[in-house]
């Protein structure tokens, strides 16, 4: 009696997960369908080249690569790579930056430490959006608005880059002293810890860094925008690509602002795809240390 | 209200329980509020209390000092040098010759135009030799405000060092005294890849956030208080000069209610807010219930899912916002797509409603958003003690008490700070709102203030707006861009506080 029952209820358990598990495929496939549906349509509307406006139908009647080659032959190559120089030098300098600033606030406990860290938490509350107006009037004078705005965004991206310490010093943290320690008792000095022990353990955290530091340029738009003031030399990609779906522009340029989307978003997702393990590891980190 | 002990509080039903801990989340405000400005006080007071101890210690260094440390007082590093630390007072008294030079040649005059910001505008000037009026531009309201409060700044610096000089001066006294060699110039520079090796590493980010950072952020400030906008840009058109609070005034007063600045700006603090809660709080429990279902036992090719919506965060937000705003336009795919299967019969007005709108924002934020909180809950989920769930379901738990007992006070108690981060960013997020709809569609009533407000406007795209005008009001601005600083701090503050005392009683369940 009893274990028939038993059974009975093990079968009615199965029977319900199942149901739930399917119910939960549904759900996971309608979920993916609806993220990738606009990636899908931005690709498949490159290919168009009947119309050059928007249409109720995703499926192009005439495929081909009209929007690509149109493409190189517009400022769309010289916007192009003022992101790709701006987003390779940005890494860089970011990376050394936010490392130095992460690295000696988990490390060293010196007296000014907890008030820097409240007064930036402070700073942080204020929007940046209000210091564009001051910059790019300092910039204007420094010559690099405009055709140069490539190294005054630079200036601008690095230059504040300290504030985004917290991922990075969240890392740090982990790292156990004693390592530190019994370094310092071999006759390491603070420098040689740093570069000797710590930077070879802290791979992944370099590596996220990286990656966020070369992604943001490629969205940024407001800043950019602003520097470059309607300069076609000097505005990045989401700039220069903004325009095409200006009312005016957009009936001649929506394909084409696809077929442009989808170079941008190639190297950048390639990139992205690759070096996933380092990025999951620092937005779950740099979460749950608030 | 009425304080429960903790025995008392188990004793509570379910329902008393959460309104007790809502009461006291509101009576907990006050506090938060008090104990802000009774810690601003202490900070002012500590700061008197510290100054007086300087003074006192410059009084009894000099009167203790010897001749050189004497010296030092007029001349910086004096001491330093004639003590054998060539390398310290070499730098000491650079700085004060930098200084000197500085304030006689540019400083002084910054210094003594900041009152006025200018006194001789742009305008026609009688020129002798050419016979005729030319046009010439004269004192430069912004460069002057810049540069003052760049001087004040560098006079802040002076002092510091100073004092640091005579510092110095008493420290090697002291060593000599007590009959040991002081440090040389060689010790020095090793000291700062060893001891002091924090301030080497410190030294250039912290340049880039003055400069970049601090020094934007008090010169915006300070532009609340002029009238600084593109009729008076300070140089080319008129000069600005000192207002008062008279932007406040117009910007918070609400006499008459007639003003159309209040209004407009309680408005879109309004939907500031609630915007920032819907996408805090959809994006979390949805967030947190995909990371459930993906990580679900038996379900399978959770590797694929997960890489879906991985995916759709390496994709720059520009081009996802700009082409998901496109697809909902009038003429845009959706509707082209509905109009041609014969569901509708005109295009749904998603950007140009305002309720559509607001919704649509928030819809297309969920999108945005589930992605990264997918993420974050995954690895916090995984994080879960496994016997938790264990012994929850040999006592009889079905899945939703799990989920209601277990999960969730987990995740929240462990994300607390993550909500606020997230609450306080979505206020500030410009980028889903400017390219998703600009702020459209426009408020009539709102629409002669400052920059076109609209129905989806939070405060710091209305904030871009009104300085990108043909007459951009950059002193409204600057009023704007303090009171989301308030708001902001505010909040922080109040959940702050209140925080602790909810996580302490969740830990009683």
């Amino acid at each position: 009696m009893s274990t028939n029952n038993s059974m009975k209820r093990s079968m009615g358990l199965k029977a319900s997960a199942r149901i739930s598990n399917t119910i939960i495929y549904i759900v996971l496939i309608a979920m993916s369908f609806i993220w990738l549906i606009p990636f899908i349509c931005i690709v498949l509307q490159s290919f168009r080249v009947e119309s050059t406006w928007q249409v109720g139908y995703v499926i192009p009647q005439k495929w081909g690569l009209d929007n690509y080659v149109k493409l190189f032959h517009s400022d769309f190559t010289r916007w192009y790579l003022n992101t790709f120089i701006i987003a390779v030098v940005t890494a860089l300098l970011q990376t050394v930056i936010v490392l130095c600033m992460s690295y000696t606030l988990s490390r060293f406990r010196f007296k000014m430490r907890k008030a820097l860290m409240q007064f930036m938490l402070i700073l942080g509350m204020f929007p940046g959006m209000l210091t564009m107006i001051i910059l790019y009037r300092v910039l204007k004078d420094l010559g690099m608005t405009q055709a140069n705005a490539v190294p005054g965004l630079i200036l601008v991206y690095i230059a504040s880059s300290g504030m985004g310490y917290y991922v990075s010093k969240g890392f740090f943290d982990t790292i156990p002293k004693s390592l530190d320690e019994a370094a310092r008792v071999d006759g390491a000095t603070r420098a040689q810890v740093l570069t000797k022990i710590i930077l070879p353990l802290a791979k992944p955290i370099v590596i996220y860094t990286i990656l966020t530091a070369f992604m943001a340029p490629w969205g940024d738009f407001v800043f950019a925008r602003y520097i470059s003031f309607g300069t076609s030399a000097g505005m990045n990609v989401a700039v220069g690509m903004y325009n095409w779906l200006n009312k005016d522009m957009i009936n001649s340029w929506y394909t084409m602002f696809c077929a442009g989307g989808v170079i941008v978003a190639i190297p950048v997702t390639i990139l992205f795809m690759c070096l996933q393990k380092y990025y999951v590891e620092g937005v779950t980190g740099g979460a749950v240390k608030g | 209200m009425k304080r429960y002990s903790d025995l008392e509080f188990l004793r509570l039903s379910k329902w008393q329980k959460f309104l007790y801990r809502l009461a006291s989340f509101f009576a907990g405000i006050p506090v938060a509020i008090k104990k802000f400005f009774v810690g601003i006080g202490r900070f002012f007071a500590n700061i008197g209390t510290t100054i007086g101890s300087e003074f006192a210690d410059l009084v009894t260094t000099f009167k203790n000092g010897d001749w050189k440390t004497r010296v030092s007082y007029l001349i910086m590093g004096f001491g330093s040098a004639a003590r054998g630390q060539w390398l310290r007072g070499l730098l000491f008294f650079v700085f004060e010759a930098v200084f000197i030079i500085y304030m006689v040649v540019a400083g002084g005059y910054w210094l003594s135009m900041l009152p006025s910001l200018g006194k001789v505008g742009p305008g026609e000037v009688y020129n002798e030799v050419l016979d005729t009026y030319v046009y010439q531009y004269n004192d430069n309201s912004f460069k002057i405000l810049l540069y003052g409060v760049l001087t004040i700044f560098f006079i802040i610096a002076f002092i510091y060092t100073w004092r640091q000089n005579i510092k110095q001066n008493k420290i090697a006294e002291g060593i000599l005294a007590s009959g040991k060699p002081l440090r040389s110039g060689k010790d020095d520079l090793k000291s700062m890849v060893d001891d002091q090796f924090h301030k080497t590493l410190l030294a250039l980010p912290l340049t880039g956030i003055l400069v970049f950072t601090v020094l934007p952020i008090v010169f915006m400030i300070l532009v609340a208080f002029t009238n600084y906008d593109g009729t008076h840009d300070g140089y080319y058109s008129n000069l600005f000069t000192w207002v008062g609070l008279k932007n406040f005034n117009t910007m918070l007063s609400w006499s008459g209610g007639g003003n159309v600045y209040s209004a407009t700006f309680g408005e879109i603090l309004t939907w500031t807010l609630i915007w920032a809660f819907f996408a805090t709080f959809t994006n979390y429990f949805l967030g947190v219930f995909v990371a459930m279902m993906i990580n679900k036992k038996g379900i399978k090719l959770k590797k694929v899912w997960r890489t879906v919506l991985v995916m759709t965060i390496a994709i720059p937000q520009f081009i996802s916002l700009l082409y998901v705003s496109k697809m909902f336009a009038k003429n845009g795919i959706v509707n082209g797509l509905l109009m041609n299967l014969g569901w509708i019969k005109q295009a749904l007005p998603f950007w140009e409603d305002p309720t559509w709108a607001r919704v649509t924002v928030i819809l297309v934020n969920i999108w945005i958003g589930i992605p990264y909180l997918m993420l974050i809950a995954t690895g916090i989920l995984m994080n879960i003690p496994a016997d938790l769930y264990e012994s929850s379901r040999i006592d009889g738990a079905n899945p939703w008490q799990q989920f209601t007992k277990i999960t969730l006070p987990y995740m929240l108690f462990i994300t607390g700070p993550y909500l606020l981060t997230s609450f306080t960013g979505n206020m500030n997020n410009f980028n889903v709102i400017y390219l998703l709809t600009g702020g459209a569609p426009t408020n009539a009533a709102a629409s002669s203030a400052a920059g076109t407000a609209g129905y989806t406007n939070l405060l710091i795209t209305w904030l871009f707006k009104i300085t990108t005008g043909a007459e951009a009001q950059y002193y409204l601005a600057s009023v704007v861009g303090i009171m989301v600083f308030v708001v902001v701090a505010l909040i922080s503050l109040v959940v702050y506080n209140v925080l602790p005392s909810i996580k302490n009683e969740e830990d009683f369940q």
